[in-house]
């Protein structure tokens, strides 16, 4: 599973969230701030950007099945195409976003950039954003599938709108969210006014970042957030907030939850591949996202990996520091995993 | 494969250099004229006179291709130009909402093939303009080599379009799939497709019997068919893949011939217009000459780190051009 070094590689920030819920305000916010940077932007046919960009291209959403006899291996065929054509003026610009249709799974984009070698060489995506409708979202998470999916696939979530719901309200769909989706940070918004960097450059597919800055959603038992305190929040502003899990009631969502693996037992890496190989190849079409930190034995180095459905990326990532807590954590989100079989199997891959 | 480190023979102090700067995309011949396609705005014609820089597009040039006495090019500007061997530049089509020009091509009869979106343009030399429309976004476009045909490669199959059989449907063969790019065997009786994944289809067009080639390491993005259409030379492999085409089954139930390893993927192949010679660019900026035959290579270009774009013959096939997406470029005259 080899991973060309990320140097030089354009990051790609995808823009999701249901109809209506503000994705468009956030773009032609993120383009009209003042920060200096190009962006290169892929809007669907029905985007309307209200900004002059000269890097806009408008595509078709086309979902192409893979022709390997996985039926949930399917990539963006418009992105493959028109991110080769964007690399044409490289130099040009600093990020490319994708804005999706607000019925779009998320999962055919993030796999564009693992099954499309010209694409993944090139670009990395750095964030799957997703903007829910604070006052609407609790009924689309009932009645659409699609919802649902973009909030279990983000790893930032802008709750906007939170002017038009009562603070109790805002709390319980916080929990609702966490119960779909522990890892992704949440950012509480009106008309999706935020600081740009809280949704760009983000990282979060580089899953030191996830695994180091939220480790409490990562432990086994997962019930109990610790609410210390946000340790990054470092500005001072506070026109939008940084919540985790304060005071929150626990959803469980009966379809979809995520299950977080943690030991401090070193794997036996002749166990543990063939293993999730073998996981991902019988529950892919279940597995949304997962994501995770090893330690092998005799292996001075850690060894990081992230998989969409069947797909499974990952490499030795760097040695170990000597002050570091040598654990492997592992996270998945799905829909009806089979817990206590992936626990086992787990356990079982301990050296 | 021994590890023995015999020197190729090199031809390498011949190439004369040409700094383009940016990556090259594409190189065509005007007669005896190199020109190079450069990723924005520019056609850089590299004459033995000097160089000159002629521009073409506010923005990328995404497709190219060109016959004795022009290049046509797509632009992301939305643009169509035909630019002639003194730099001439002409305007053959644009859309009205910018949307990028996919792919070009240029056919018998001085016809030329576009592409935007899902809707595939022919113009005749008379300006008779037609269109058609496909599935979904036209990946791949080429005429046959007789006949005015248009192959068309897209989701799910090919496309075979005749613009002038006004009324018709156009022929569709069928086979899952993201079909990227495509070609027709020069004797017209194979239309070839390059996939999303590392495989080529084929079907023979009489009888729509399909055809696999399969084996490579990563997806085929260079096709190019030896002089007189004996066999299909493709990249994607570490080693140059070269499908045969001779006979009525062409490649069913036969295996590729295998040339020239390398020690990194062939990115480009390029064949003689007249020998049986391919010339083949690599990941890792090695440009070399094989011989069908037995196999003897000869070193063009030293590896570099730099992956090989663009290779082209002139006519007669006493040049070769070359470039990188680095920018570096050159010419070999044989």
């Amino acid at each position: 599973m080899p991973t060309p070094s990320n140097i030089d590689k354009i990051p790609v920030t995808v823009l999701t969230g249901y109809l209506g819920a503000g994705k468009t305000t956030l773009l032609n916010r993120i383009l009209s701030e003042p920060h200096g940077k190009k962006f290169a932007v892929i809007v669907n046919e029905f985007g309307e950007i209200g900004i002059d960009n000269e890097l806009v291209v408008n595509a078709d959403e086309e979902v192409f099945e893979m022709n390997n006899g996985c039926i949930c291996c399917t990539v963006r065929g418009d992105l493959v195409r028109i991110i080769d054509g964007l690399m044409r003026r490289k130099g040009k610009f600093d990020a490319i976003i994708v804005e999706t249709t607000g019925l779009a799974d998320p999962a055919p984009v993030a796999q564009t950039f693992f099954m499309d070698e010209a694409v993944g060489a090139r670009t990395k995506l750095d964030a799957v954003v997703t903007v829910a409708d604070a006052k609407w979202l609790t009924d689309r998470l009932k009645d659409a599938p699609e919802a649902k999916n973009q909030i279990a696939f983000a790893d930032v979530i802008l709750i906007n709108k939170t002017d038009l719901v009562a603070p109790e309200e805002l709390g319980e769909l916080e929990a609702r969210i966490r119960g779909l989706n522990p890892y992704a940070r949440l950012h509480r918004t009106e008309r999706a006014k935020i600081d740009i960097g809280e949704v760009l450059g983000r990282n979060a597919f580089d899953l030191d970042r996830i695994l180091e800055i939220e480790p409490s959603f990562l432990e086994a038992d997962d019930h109990h957030h610790d609410h210390h305190h946000d340790h990054d929040h470092d500005h001072g502003r506070d026109h939008h907030h940084h919540h985790r899990g304060n005071g929150l009631k626990h959803y469980h969502d009966e379809e979809m939850q995520s299950v977080s693996l943690k030991t401090d037992k070193p794997l036996n890496p002749d166990k543990f591949f063939p293993w999730i190989q073998d996981l991902v190849a019988k529950d892919g079409p279940s597995i949304l996202r997962c994501k995770g930190i090893l330690s092998f034995k005799d292996d001075p180095e850690r060894f990081v990996f992230q998989g969409v459905h069947m797909i499974l990326d990952g490499d030795h990532q760097r040695p170990w520091r000597a002050d570091e807590k040598r654990d492997s954590r592992v996270v998945f989100i799905g829909r009806n995993l089979p817990e206590d079989r992936i626990r086992q199997g787990f356990e079982s891959c301990i050296a | 494969m021994s590890d023995t480190q015999i020197p190729l023979p090199s031809l390498a102090d011949r190439v004369r250099p040409v700094d383009a700067g940016v990556p090259v995309v594409g190189v065509h011949f005007l007669g005896s004229l190199p020109v190079f396609v450069l990723g924005e705005e520019i056609l850089l014609f590299a004459g033995d006179d000097g160089e000159r820089r002629v521009f073409v597009h506010a923005g990328a040039i995404l497709a190219s291709a060109a016959d004795e006495r022009r290049v046509v090019t797509g632009g992301d500007d939305g643009k169509l130009m035909e630019i002639d061997a003194d730099g001439n530049r002409r305007e053959i089509a644009s859309d009205d909402k910018k949307r990028w020009i996919d792919q070009v091509a240029l056919g018998p009869d001085d016809a030329i093939a576009w592409s935007v979106g899902k809707t595939a343009h022919v113009r005749t030399r008379k300006g008779e303009l037609r269109t058609v429309d496909v599935p979904s976004t036209v990946a791949g476009l080429a005429f046959a080599p007789k006949g005015f045909r248009v192959a068309i490669a897209h989701y799910n199959g090919a496309t075979l379009w005749f613009p002038n059989a006004s009324g018709a449907k156009p022929e569709f063969l069928e086979w899952k799939g993201s079909h990227l790019g495509v070609t027709i065997s020069p004797d017209g009786k194979f239309l070839i497709t390059t996939m999303q994944e590392p495989v080529l289809h084929g079907w023979r067009i009489a009888d729509a019997k399909h055809m696999r080639m399969s084996g490579y390491s990563t997806r085929v993005r260079s096709l190019d068919w030896t002089a007189g259409g004996e066999f299909l030379a493709t990249s994607g492999s570490e080693q140059l893949i070269l499908w045969p085409f001779d006979g009525k089954d062409g490649p069913m139930g036969r295996q590729p011939k295998l040339l020239a390893r390398g020690e990194t993927r062939v990115s480009v192949a390029a064949c003689h217009p007249r020998q049986p010679v391919v010339a083949v660019g690599y990941a890792d900026g090695t440009v070399k000459l094989v011989r069908i035959d037995d196999d003897a290579v000869i070193l063009v270009r030293a590896s570099d780190g730099q992956a090989v774009s663009a290779l082209g013959w002139d006519e007669h096939g006493q040049t070769l051009a070359l470039g990188t997406e680095s920018g570096a470029a050159g010419i070999l005259a044989l």
